[in-house]
């Protein structure tokens, strides 16, 4: 199939469909309006449904349902909105269902603003709503990579009957990119998922849900949970630019940031630098014995993130004091361009030489 | 090879449109492509404009702080970004519209009546493709032909419209290779 020229939101869309989604539920919100946008034109071409719910939270509710009832579904929205869907991802991961949400993230926090920002880091990747769970959370750095993980994300969630969250900001949603779509799902060729409620003629009834009123046994759920999210380790996924040989400084960075890291890399080269890239395509599982490896090939580390510093304690966990872990942040919708980085780099090689 | 470009007027004078089609004709030609419009809140009125960025190797930002070529149908955005180009930079500017060029001695200017050549070509919604033509013809950043045929694939449900945008890109082009030429011949 030929490359199409498509925003980050119309792709991401697009993707669900060849993943075999047929329903969305979702309010709109900039800067992801797009979405739902080429999702009311595109599903009922294609058999599916789309339904602009009353609310965020009746959106997630909505979700709940129809994932519950053994369909592919998604939804996606931006962090204000994210928020206020909480409540139903928690009892989605409650109820061990699997769905899709994807978070174009805008500057926070309240209303914030609405351009670019990686500011829900610690939602999206430490559970987010209330209760002892996780979301899966894939973070694309083009267009490219957000239909592919899009996709992926449909068969993630099944697998462990988990939300998975698209981590994506501003840029990615905005932005127009070639793009293709690598594989087609035709919904009737899923496998069967034989807990949902779909009727019970011939057998007996499956129950969905996340209300556990005796201890001993939402102590043995929470810990089923756990073990889930353990499993789910195998699935962490990194990739490194420029670390042959070692480096002065390792750049970590997920998304947008990733990409204008690897611009600054290619300004540094030129300037006699040796600086690499750490990029975490799963931020959770978080990629720890690949980052580990990596600032071990490095003199120091530098995290930089549209936040005031999320993912830099993630990273300063794993780094665990073997290399000094310095930070570079932009926030409020602003965006560092790649000079900001080298300028960055300089100093710190300056200071650590 | 790498070059941003920044394309900029007033809502509805079709900047948006001008951009895709370079970054569709520049992902035709075998480059890496980005568009990206400016979604902050603008007043009515105000500048609208997007980003491309061809690149023979992955693009990093898709936004620019120092675009190598400005493309400007209003003079808010000749006012807000004449600035932040780079030295050598070209700069169409669409003197139909706008009463001063850029103050900046070291840009290419090229300097191109779009309204006025698209309403003499009968259609005064065609001054995007004029002044896109004239940044093709100074810049050579994208073949004319494949500018021509995308724009033919992005009308092809309003084919009447095809050949007067063709034109006017014809049109625009031969103001800024001769601009280019005269530039460099100095």
């Amino acid at each position: 199939m030929a490359k199409k020229l498509m925003k980050g939101c119309e792709a991401i869309g697009e993707a669900a469909i060849h993943a075999g989604c047929r329903l969305f539920f979702g309010y709109p919100i900039t800067p992801q309006n797009e979405i739902p946008e080429y999702m009311s034109a595109r599903l009922p071409q294609v058999g599916g449904t789309f339904v602009q719910a009353e609310s965020e939270v009746a959106a997630s509710n909505m979700l709940y349902g129809a994932a519950g009832a053994g369909c592919r579904v998604f939804t996606s929205s931006s962090s204000p909105g994210i928020s206020l869907m909480q409540e139903g991802l928690s009892y989605i991961a409650g109820a061990e269902l699997p769905v899709v949400v994807v978070n174009i993230m805008r500057g926070g926090p309240g209303l914030g603003g609405i351009l670019p920002s990686q500011s829900d880091y610690f939602q999206a990747t430490k559970g987010g709503g209330h209760g002892d769970y996780r979301l899966l959370v894939l973070a694309p750095s083009t267009v490219q990579e957000a239909a592919d993980l899009v996709i992926d994300a449909f068969d993630l969630a099944d697998e462990y009957r988990n939300p998975v969250m698209i981590l994506g900001d501003g840029l990615i949603g905005q932005m127009m990119e070639p793009v293709e779509f690598k594989r087609t799902i035709k919904p009737e060729e899923l496998p069967e998922k034989p807990w949902a409620t779909t009727g019970c003629a011939g057998r007996t009834h499956n129950v969905i849900n996340s209300l556990f009123l005796d201890p001993e046994e939402l102590e043995r759920h929470n810990w089923a949970l756990y073990a889930k999210y353990q499993a789910m380790a195998k699935e962490v996924r990194s990739e490194t630019y420029n670390l042959d040989g070692g480096c002065d400084v390792l750049i970590v960075a997920y998304g947008t940031v990733a990409r204008i890291a690897r611009t600054a890399i290619d300004q540094l080269r030129e300037k006699g630098i040796k600086a690499g890239l750490f990029r975490p395509i799963t931020l959770y599982p978080f990629p720890a014995a690949a980052l580990l490896a990596a600032a071990e090939k490095a003199k120091t580390v530098l995290v930089s993130e549209l936040s005031t510093g999320q993912m830099v304690e993630d990273v300063r966990a794993v780094v665990a004091g073997r290399r000094p872990v310095e930070f570079y942040g932009r926030v409020g919708g602003m965006v560092m361009g790649p000079e900001d980085i080298v300028d960055r780099v300089e100093k710190l090689t300056a200071v650590h030489a | 090879m790498y070059n941003e470009i920044v394309f900029a007027g007033f809502g509805g004078q079709g900047v948006l449109l001008i951009g895709k089609l370079m970054a569709y004709a520049g992902m035709k030609a075998g480059r890496e492509v980005t568009w990206m419009p400016s979604y902050g809140p603008e007043m009515r009125g105000g500048t609208c404009n997007c980003t491309v960025v061809l690149s023979d190797l992955p693009i990093g930002s898709p936004i620019s702080k120092r675009p190598h070529a400005l493309l400007v149908l209003n003079l808010p955005s000749l006012d807000k970004f004449e600035d932040a180009v780079r030295p050598g930079g070209i700069v169409v500017v669409n003197t139909s519209l706008i009463n001063r060029l850029p103050r900046r001695t070291d840009l290419t200017v090229v300097p191109t009546p779009a309204n006025e050549i698209a309403i003499e070509l009968g259609n005064a919604k065609a001054a995007n493709m004029v002044a896109l033509g004239a940044l093709l013809g100074a810049s050579g950043l994208v073949e004319l032909d494949t500018v021509k045929a995308v724009l033919a694939e992005a009308f092809a449900s309003r084919p009447k419209l095809v050949g007067i945008n063709q034109e006017a890109l014809a049109r625009g082009f031969a103001i800024g290779a001769s601009q280019s030429a005269a530039v460099a011949a100095r």
